[in-house]
């Protein structure tokens, strides 16, 4: 025999899978104990950026529920014996501002004005009182803040003209007053009676506020029933954009007719801000404007930044239990190899190449992790099912993230199986069939 | 060097250095086995006969001096390469056995062919084959749990068949073994000779030696012929 056989024996890669799958069999509570490391991290990590991502989308759908494109325009800080009040505590705006806004040679880019002036009044029905928020409007409301009307009809242009004494309610406050039918009823306010034309659709609630509680009254109408000190101010203006696109170019527009009609020195420089969105009072030099501007995109930014920190905090948390498992597996892989020393030996012994061993042991590794792997996920998944229903937090479990879940196992696996594999590779067959 | 050498060390000599002190386990040995020999290598513990036995197995590289394996000059090879060496041309046989005890007797049997590359089926077959040779057909899915020591013994030298290597290295085969099974395995060994294998025994038990054609003395990590000198 002159010519040896000299070249490596190969060893298909599903044989390797073999050893390793035995190995794990043969050491079923070691392997589970291991196993159970990376279960608890992956589906503490799933369960937490499904959460944060549930979080973020009902915030979200909350804001977008206010009405889609929508800038709201809030008058600024009022000044007082020197002492600036905060934002909303002047009286600057009015309806002659919507008025101009609602002007297409002045805002093109703006499709719908609902100036709104609000005010806590009572309503009485019969014996029964409830104190409402009676929010005086125009017609484009229903539209601008995306509500719809489960019975009757909204305010009308000629409920404007004829300062109407209609009301809209909102589902709340319906049931609060006891009315049984709705449409048709007479509620009084402000000694007068009122007519309930509309009611609209229940909505939710956003944080603190109940949407669905209020009464709908035409502008012209509050003018007269609601007191003459509030005349012709309002508290906010809302503007819809002509379309999402759109929104950017009318916020300046109506930032630089507010400017002007409010004599305002800053004008063209906060232009620019107007694509994120932010304040109008937030651009140089506008510190004297007395309004300012918020879209809903920069309450959406806002509210979606805050549970993204949330959720970055509860998964760096969760990522450091997956941290503690993966040094379980390497632990466990590192008794796996001193256990085991005879048996390397003798492999090594019978043939095998210092690779081979040093698959055989990476192989189990990326086997334990992504096992736990993937009963991590299935804990996450089924957390996502229970869970929303005992928290009422909807949890959001998206398909990249389960596989990014399965991909940071096997990571976790190769990381913590590489040190040990190599110590095993490296043994010396004849110290390792040496030792007892 | 005649083709028919199984075993060829020149001048092998293996040097240890614990601290700072150097230990000469072997020095200068040489020694030749040819294809169908069975030598017994006699030695008490310390004389430098596992070292020996290391070496002739490819377990361990010599510090200076050739060896030819089955032709193959194992000098400077890589790990990866003495492994390929090892599955080719050895069949070890251990005192402690060293089967897995996880996986059943063909199992084991087959570990060899595994690391050979070849396909499960023939591995199956051949591992059946081998065991049927020693004795065991009926024993091919048992445990090494389940077999006495002579039968977990007959399993190893299975193994150590299994590849048709070159040569059979026995280290203390009978040293975990009662009388009987001794005898048993001793007959098994010699009945591989007779079919023409090559067989390298190490033992320090002269009695057990004795089944060999040929026996060499290693003392003081010499080899010495009975008259108590050096080879030549």
């Amino acid at each position: 025999m002159s010519t040896p056989a000299l070249r490596a024996p190969r060893v298909r890669a599903g044989e390797t899978l073999g050893i390793a799958l035995e190995s794990v069999r043969t050491h079923r509570m070691r392997s589970l104990l291991t196993i159970l490391g990376i279960w608890i991290g992956i589906a503490s990590v799933t369960l937490t950026v499904g959460l944060g991502q549930g979080a973020q989308q009902k915030v979200a759908e909350q804001i977008n529920s206010l009405g889609s494109n929508l800038l709201v325009v809030s008058p600024g800080s009022s000044t007082t014996g020197g002492v600036r009040g905060g934002r909303g505590t002047a009286t600057t705006l009015t309806t002659a501002d919507a008025q101009a806004l609602a002007d297409p040679a002045v805002a093109p880019d703006v499709a719908h004005v609902a100036p709104v002036r609000t005010t806590s009044s009572v309503l009485t029905q019969g014996t029964t009182t409830w104190t409402t928020t009676v929010t005086a409007t125009t017609p484009d409301w229903l539209g601008v803040r995306a509500r719809t009307l489960s019975s009757g009809r909204f305010l009308t242009a000629a409920d404007e003209t004829t300062a109407a004494h209609v009301l809209v309610l909102g589902d709340t406050t319906v049931s609060e007053l006891g009315l049984r039918t709705g449409v048709g009823s007479t509620v009084t306010l402000g000694g007068t009676a009122f007519t309930v034309v509309g009611v609209l659709a229940a909505s939710g609630s956003t944080g603190t506020t109940d949407e669905d509680d209020l009464a709908v009254t035409p502008m012209s109408t509050a003018d007269q029933v609601l007191g003459s000190t509030t005349t012709g101010s309002v508290s906010s203006i809302y503007l819809e954009g002509a379309s999402g696109d759109r929104l950017s170019a009318a916020y300046q527009e109506a930032y630089a007719a507010l400017a002007t009609r409010h004599d305002t020195s800053a004008t063209t420089t906060t232009g620019t801000t107007g694509t994120t969105g932010t304040t109008g009072t937030t651009g140089t030099g506008s510190t004297s404007a007395d309004f300012s501007i918020t879209s809903q995109q920069s309450l959406v930014q806002a509210a979606t930044a805050t549970s993204r920190t949330l959720t970055i905090l509860l998964a760096g948390v969760a990522g450091i239990s997956l941290l503690v498992g993966g040094i379980g597996v390497m632990n466990i892989m590192l008794v796996s190899v001193s256990e085991r020393i005879r048996e390397i030996g003798l492999r090594k012994a019978l043939g095998a190449p210092p690779s081979l061993i040093r698959s055989q042991f990476l192989a189990e590794a990326c086997l334990l992790s992504l096992a736990g792997g993937i009963l991590g996920l299935g804990t996450g998944y089924l957390g996502a099912a229970v869970l929303p229903s005992l928290l009422d937090q909807p949890v959001t479990i998206s398909l990249p993230a389960s596989f990014g879940a399965l991909g940071v196992a096997l990571a976790v696996g190769i990381v913590a199986g590489v040190y040990p594999a190599s110590r095993a590779a490296q043994l010396a067959p004849i110290d390792a069939l040496r030792s007892d | 060097m005649s083709s028919d050498a199984v075993v060829s060390l020149e001048s092998v000599s293996k040097t240890y250095a614990t601290g700072a002190a150097e230990v000469h386990a072997l020095r200068e040995v040489t020694l030749r086995i040819d294809r169908g020999e069975y030598v017994a290598v006699i030695g008490p513990s310390g004389s430098g006969k596992s070292t020996l036995m290391n070496i002739l197995g490819c377990l361990d590289v010599a510090t200076s001096g050739r060896y030819e394996l089955n032709g193959v000059d194992v000098e400077d090879l890589s790990e990866a390469d003495l492994a390929a060496v090892r599955n080719t041309h050895i069949g070890f046989v251990f005192q402690q056995f060293n089967l897995l005890p996880t996986l059943s007797a063909w199992r084991n049997v087959e570990l060899p062919l595994l690391y050979a590359g070849v396909g499960r089926a023939e591995r199956r077959e051949r591992a059946q084959q081998a065991l049927g040779r020693v004795g065991l057909a009926q024993r091919v899915d048992h445990r090494p749990s389940e077999l006495s020591g002579g039968q977990q013994q007959r399993v190893a030298i299975a193994r150590a068949l299994v590849t048709d290597p070159a040569l059979i290295l026995a280290d203390e085969p009978t040293g975990n073994l009662d009388s009987r099974s001794s005898e048993d395995v001793m007959a098994l060994l010699d009945e591989l000779h007779t079919s023409g294998r090559t067989i390298v025994l190490i033992t320090h038990d002269l009695e057990v030696a004795a089944a060999a054609e040929r026996s060499v003395t290693v003392r003081d990590g010499e080899l010495v012929d009975l008259d108590g000198q050096a080879a030549a």
